[in-house]
């Protein structure tokens, strides 16, 4: 029972930073199909900079520096996806859904082309990410069950929290909600729409791109065989599952990981069941994606411009 | 770099232009390409060091080598364009339908299930016809589901039909799982219950069904009452309300239109050419699909040229894989970049950018 906690949380924090960084864009009033994709990008860039690292620096590798490194280029090739979506969307007004699903397409391409390149190489650096926390032995019990994971568990539930007080206590979170639900009351009241959106897209990619990372790094012990696209839709269901609540979606996140691999661990299920099983998350999401629009509860709802993007000469 | 048009003193703003000349507006996508192209050899030269005329050279060697690749090319277009035929309503009605991926899925299930269990069950034509209903009905209901909803209750459609892929996708590995008795999860291939062959050509049965469902979906959007309901709607839904035009029934009603149309797709790729089905049987079309509906400007006759291009770059990128050998991946690179570029020089085909003079005279 514990070990399927611990490994549902583990697969959860993969769609954790995907759905935290989605709902950072979407609250801007962009609607990102392009996630799978950046999340194929950022652990692309992740690895390989763990690769690069490992290589350079031989025996010797810091155990910092091996975490740290990969985080940056992870989140840097993430926001570069961003920038890009962005820049077609914001300033060449381009069609969100259309920019997006290319982005997937670009991203599942550089990833797939790394896999086939290099081969699965990467597991020698999934030591450092899945490495407990430097103080883990000296606190018993407490230690092994809470802190004794990879560092990227507790990053994610950090960001997800940060993001949560972000979007709902302070100016900036207000000023973003208001851009994505009516950019133009937004706009008249002087925020500038174009600097959130291309903000909080580029952020938001570059948190989803950890999810990448996270998986292949943590999750799959380094053996990245195969594409990770499906990853990337999972973290998108995550985001109405959790009605745009990151706080929520920290629990919603073990919810989505339990029901993935629940089927591994549940004695008596026949290999045809277990695809059934695997159909779970998405059926879940529909359902709540129906019934949120019918109750249509005002703080249950997309913000209200979202996939549409803004002109202020069209107003 | 970018973000300049809030600059303090404007230096420039951005105007919507007259529709422009359909050469102009050529040139403008030819460039578009043609520097996507620059930048797509940059990158291959980079990650492979290969000379990148010869690449290209071995692109269009793949597309169009031999008479075997340009009917492979042929049947691409006919099946990418199908599908792209089928979400094209949808999308003129801005119903965002992501699902077409699944809604191809459940119609060549729909289709593969017929061939299988009444296969030697029913007499040919029969067979057919339970196939085509089969596949057509599949692709209904994986379509209307999210436009009901639509329409009642306004629920997200994007995120409905998008979801409904892999609902899809899971269907599809759970009936591999228990039908196929070795246990594989690979189902053989059934041609004895395909569909027949035209004058002995392979696909050209899908290329013919193709160029009559092109024309069909051209008449119908451009020419039928439910057309112009359609792009009304579109355009405005409080409009379509007020000049009395029943918006949710033409939700639903195109959605129809639309899941029927994948169903014919899933029927064409299954029934009349794989005769087998496989998670990856739709292989990404169903999202490629919107690109090129989108790229066409919902208009089926230039959906000709955006497959064409779209295929054209994944055929052509398949042959560099083999003959460079390098990752086929680079397919899905390519046409990535040169998406971006064309995505991005739409803004060049609607809006222009008039620099301020000293004055304010054109503000």
């Amino acid at each position: 029972m514990l070990a399927f906690l611990i490994s549902a949380i583990r697969l959860g924090m993969t769609f954790l930073f995907g759905c935290t960084g989605e709902i950072i864009t979407e609250k801007s009033g962009h609607l990102n199909l392009g996630i799978p994709g950046v999340m194929c990008v950022g652990a692309s860039c992740g690895c390989y900079a763990e690769y690069i690292y490992l290589d350079m620096a031989k025996r010797n590798a810091d155990p910092f520096l091996a975490v740290f490194i990969p985080i940056v280029a992870t989140i840097v090739g993430g926001a570069l996806m961003g920038l890009v979506y962005s820049f077609l969307t914001v300033t060449l007004r381009a069609n969100q859904n259309v920019t997006g699903l290319a982005l997937t397409t670009f991203g599942v391409g550089v990833s797939d082309f790394m896999i086939a390149k290099t081969g699965p190489i990467y597991s020698k650096g999934t030591k450092y990410f899945t490495a407990p926390l430097p103080f883990a032995e000296e606190t018993g019990w407490f230690g092994e069950i809470f802190l004794s994971h990879g560092v990227l568990i507790y990053l994610a539930i950090i960001i997800a929290f940060v993001a949560s007080f972000v979007l709902t206590k302070t100016k900036v979170g207000l000023n973003l909600r208001s851009v994505g639900e009516n950019p133009a009351t937004a706009d008249a009241a002087g925020i500038n729409v174009s600097l959130y959106r291309y903000l909080a897209t580029c952020i938001g990619c570059g948190i989803a791109g950890l999810g990448g990372l996270s998986f292949v790094m943590d999750y799959l012990h380094g053996n990245w065989e195969y594409c990770i696209d499906a990853i990337g839709w999972l973290a998108i269901a995550l985001v109405i599952f959790t009605v745009w609540k990151p706080n929520l979606a920290i629990i919603g996140s073990i919810v989505f990981g339990g029901l993935y691999i629940a089927s591994s661990y549940i004695t008596g299920v026949s290999f045809a069941n277990k695809e059934i099983f695997k159909m779970l998350p998405y059926v879940v999401t529909i359902v709540v994606l129906v019934i949120t629009s019918i109750r249509d509860k005002k703080e249950n709802q997309p913000p209200q411009s979202l996939g549409l993007s803004y002109f202020r000469e069209e107003r | 770099m970018v973000n300049t048009k809030k600059a303090k003193a404007q230096l420039f703003h951005i105007v919507k232009r007259e529709p422009l000349a359909w050469y102009y507006a050529l040139l403008i996508r030819a460039a578009a390409i043609v520097l996507a192209l620059i930048v797509s050899a940059v990158v291959i030269t980079l990650l492979t060091e290969k000379n990148p005329i010869e690449v290209y050279a071995s692109m269009i060697n793949g597309a169009f080598g031999s008479s075997l690749r340009i009917w492979s090319l042929l049947q691409n277009i006919a099946i990418l364009l199908c599908v792209s035929l089928a979400v094209t309503p949808a999308f003129k009605m801005r119903f965002w339908n992501c699902g077409a991926e699944g809604q191809v899925l459940v119609g060549g299930l729909a289709t593969v299930s017929v061939m299988m269990f009444l296969g030697d069950k029913l007499p040919t034509p029969v067979l057919f016809l339970v196939m085509l209903i089969a596949s057509v009905l599949a692709g209904v209901i994986w379509a209307v589901l999210p436009a009901v909803t639509k329409a009642l209750w306004n629920t997200n459609e994007t995120l409905f039909t998008l979801m409904m892929n892999y609902v899809a996708i899971q269907l599809v590995a759970f009936f591999l799982k228990t039908f196929v008795k070795n246990g594989s999860g690979v189902l053989s291939p059934m041609p004895q219950y395909g569909l027949p062959l035209l004058f002995g050509k392979a696909y050209l049965l899908n290329i013919v069904i193709v160029a009559i469902l092109t024309v069909l979906v051209y008449i119908y959007l451009k020419y039928t009452k439910q057309g112009y309901e359609i792009s009304v709607v579109g355009q405005s839904e409080n409009t379509a309300k007020y000049i009395g035009i029943n918006v949710k029934k033409v939700i639903v009603r195109t959605l129809v239109v639309s899941g029927a149309l994948c169903g014919i797709a899933g029927l064409l790729i299954v029934g009349a050419t794989n005769h087998t089905i496989s998670t990856d049987t739709v292989g990404g079309r169903g999202f490629t699909a919107i690109m090129v509906s989108w790229l066409a400007k919902f208009n089926p006759i230039f959906m000709v040229f955006t497959t064409f291009l779209i295929v054209f770059l994944e055929k052509g990128s398949q042959q560099i894989s083999t003959d460079f050998r390098i990752p086929n991946a680079i397919s899905d690179i390519v046409t990535g970049i040169i998406l971006f570029f064309v995505i991005g020089c739409e803004f060049f085909l609607q809006y222009k950018i008039v620099f301020a003079k000293s004055g304010k005279e054109n503000a």
